[in-house]
């Protein structure tokens, strides 16, 4: 995966590291599953407001918020299921079929 | 404090107006629907300052409860039978992301046949949900418990959702003198909800009911499975707290009557124990050394306490108003089990009775307790009306 920083992968290797419930920062906890996608997320950054609407929404925590405030999807562990893109009030971002 | 005269639905009403809940997402059902109109009544009056969403449907409401409580608002929901059902698959969201929502479920009969009365049938689909599941007996002790509800659920050792359980009719349609707490008095055993970390915000977003994969996944469960038993403990010191303040208690997850020198006993949940208190005091009357347990708590399931209230006792019958088709009623297999791991070799007999709503009278419950003594019926686990007929 891509070397975010605002949201680093943390390592669990005891059940001590584990976070409390399952809603945290983005990328804490997820499994590759980009072998899933048919189509991508991509982001408009013209369009995009930073609400963070994507970000609460992606089943997978697969969304990013860079320093810059800006919004970056994680490919490597993104699987295509659209829910960000639906729930985009601006439709800032595209499903784009992957080749 | 002041007396008033209420059902077991306005009771918990009472409770959650002194509770103070920031949301209550709820859509009515009987026999819970005077609960949540008490409610809204409380807030359309102006007396409760809280976001009352009117949800089109039952999973909508837990559902919502989700999302409020998930940013931290105090959160109540309530719910029945076919709607508890309806709402089911978003128990365990509720409970994996670790949100102290509570509710309450006016147990009533699960169709088919299709019927409006009750029984406890639709709170074992939820049994192993992840939330920690209360019975209450009358309607002082639903309100008294709706308040330990909220101090339980948001105690930092538990962070789970918990349901108090109400017999539908029996309880909830049943008008009773109910001690109402001064709201001052509440705020002092119930202050405001803590702040979490797993709590979002603003300015700490964070994305919600996340996925693990096959590595991490059970990881979460077992942790989740670990607090959860922290429940037990944690209720019995809100309780003593909860008496120390009002002056009632009501015996922690396990209640007991006549049980110091019991040779025989029942085991029930719910409204079913008012009955069966009368039976052991006739009993008692007639030389018969009989005693009851009243279990509040089914999940987690007190285990250790149990065992200790049925140390010397030479047979226990459990009152199921439920039943496990195919099997037997489900607060006997988890009695069995518990009886199991203490290696105790009791007589154990099951009668399943009050489906649907169906009358308990004294009399089936006094046989029960006699079936201990003179084993006229030999079945273990049977249907209350085979007492009399067997």
């Amino acid at each position: 995966m891509k070397n975010f920083k605002m949201s680093p992968k943390p390592v669990l290797k005891s059940l001590n590291d584990y976070p409390m419930g399952s809603s945290m920062p983005s990328f804490h906890i997820t499994e590759g599953n980009a072998g899933w996608r048919v189509y991508r997320p991509v982001i408009n950054h013209e369009k995009c407001v930073s609400c963070y609407r994507c970000y609460y929404v992606c089943p997978d925590g697969a969304i990013h918020k860079e320093e810059d405030n800006s919004f970056h999807v994680d490919y490597d562990f993104c699987k295509g299921c659209g829910v960000c893109a639906h729930e985009c009030k601006l439709k800032a971002i595209d499903m784009v079929k992957e080749a | 404090m002041n007396d008033k005269f209420l059902n077991g639905n306005e009771a918990v009403a009472y409770g959650v107006l002194l509770a103070k809940p920031h949301v209550v997402a709820a859509y009515p059902i009987t026999p819970q629907t005077k609960a949540v109109e008490k409610i809204s009544q409380f807030v359309q009056d102006g007396d409760l300052d809280c976001e009352y969403m009117h949800v089109e449907s039952e999973h909508s409401a837990m559902a919502c409860s989700i999302g409020a409580s998930s940013v931290g608002a105090r959160t109540f929901t309530a719910t029945s039978s076919q709607g508890l059902l309806y709402m089911l698959e978003c128990l365990p969201y509720a409970s994996g992301a670790r949100l102290p929502i509570v509710m309450m479920n006016a147990n009533r009969a699960i169709a088919t046949p299709w019927n409006i009365y009750g029984d406890q049938m639709d709170i074992m689909y939820a049994l192993n949900s992840g939330w920690v599941q209360l019975f209450v007996e009358d309607a002082q002790e639903a309100l008294d418990v709706t308040l330990q509800a909220f101090k339980l659920a948001e105690h930092k050792d538990v962070l789970a959702p918990v349901v108090v359980n109400l017999d539908g009719f029996v309880l909830t349609h049943t008008y009773e003198k109910v001690s109402i707490p001064a709201s001052s008095e509440v705020d002092a055993f119930l202050p405001p909800i803590a702040k979490y970390d797993h709590i979002m915000s603003d300015e700490h977003p964070m994305s919600m009911c996340i996925s693990a994969g096959n590595h991490q996944n059970q990881g979460f469960k077992q942790l989740q499975h670990e607090a959860l038993f922290n429940a037990e403990g944690v209720f019995e010191t809100i309780e003593r707290e909860f008496s120390t303040q009002f002056g009632r208690a009501y015996g922690g997850a396990v209640d007991s009557y006549r049980m110091d020198d019991a040779e025989i006993a029942m085991l029930t949940t719910g409204s079913v124990t008012g009955t069966a208190r009368v039976v052991v005091d006739e009993l008692r009357r007639e030389g018969i050394k009989a005693g009851l347990i009243k279990l509040r708590m089914v999940r987690p399931f007190p285990t250790k306490r149990l065992l200790e209230v049925v140390a010397d006792l030479k047979g226990l019958v459990v009152f199921d108003k439920n039943v496990s088709f195919g099997y037997e009623g489900t607060i006997f297999t988890n009695v069995n089990s518990a009886l199991m791991q203490s290696g105790k070799m009791l007589k154990v007999e099951n009668v399943i009775g009050g489906l649907g709503g169906r009358d308990i009278p004294h009399h089936e419950i006094k046989s029960a307790y006699m079936n201990l003594i003179d084993k006229k019926n030999s079945k273990q686990v049977r249907f209350s009306d085979e007492e009399v007929t067997a």
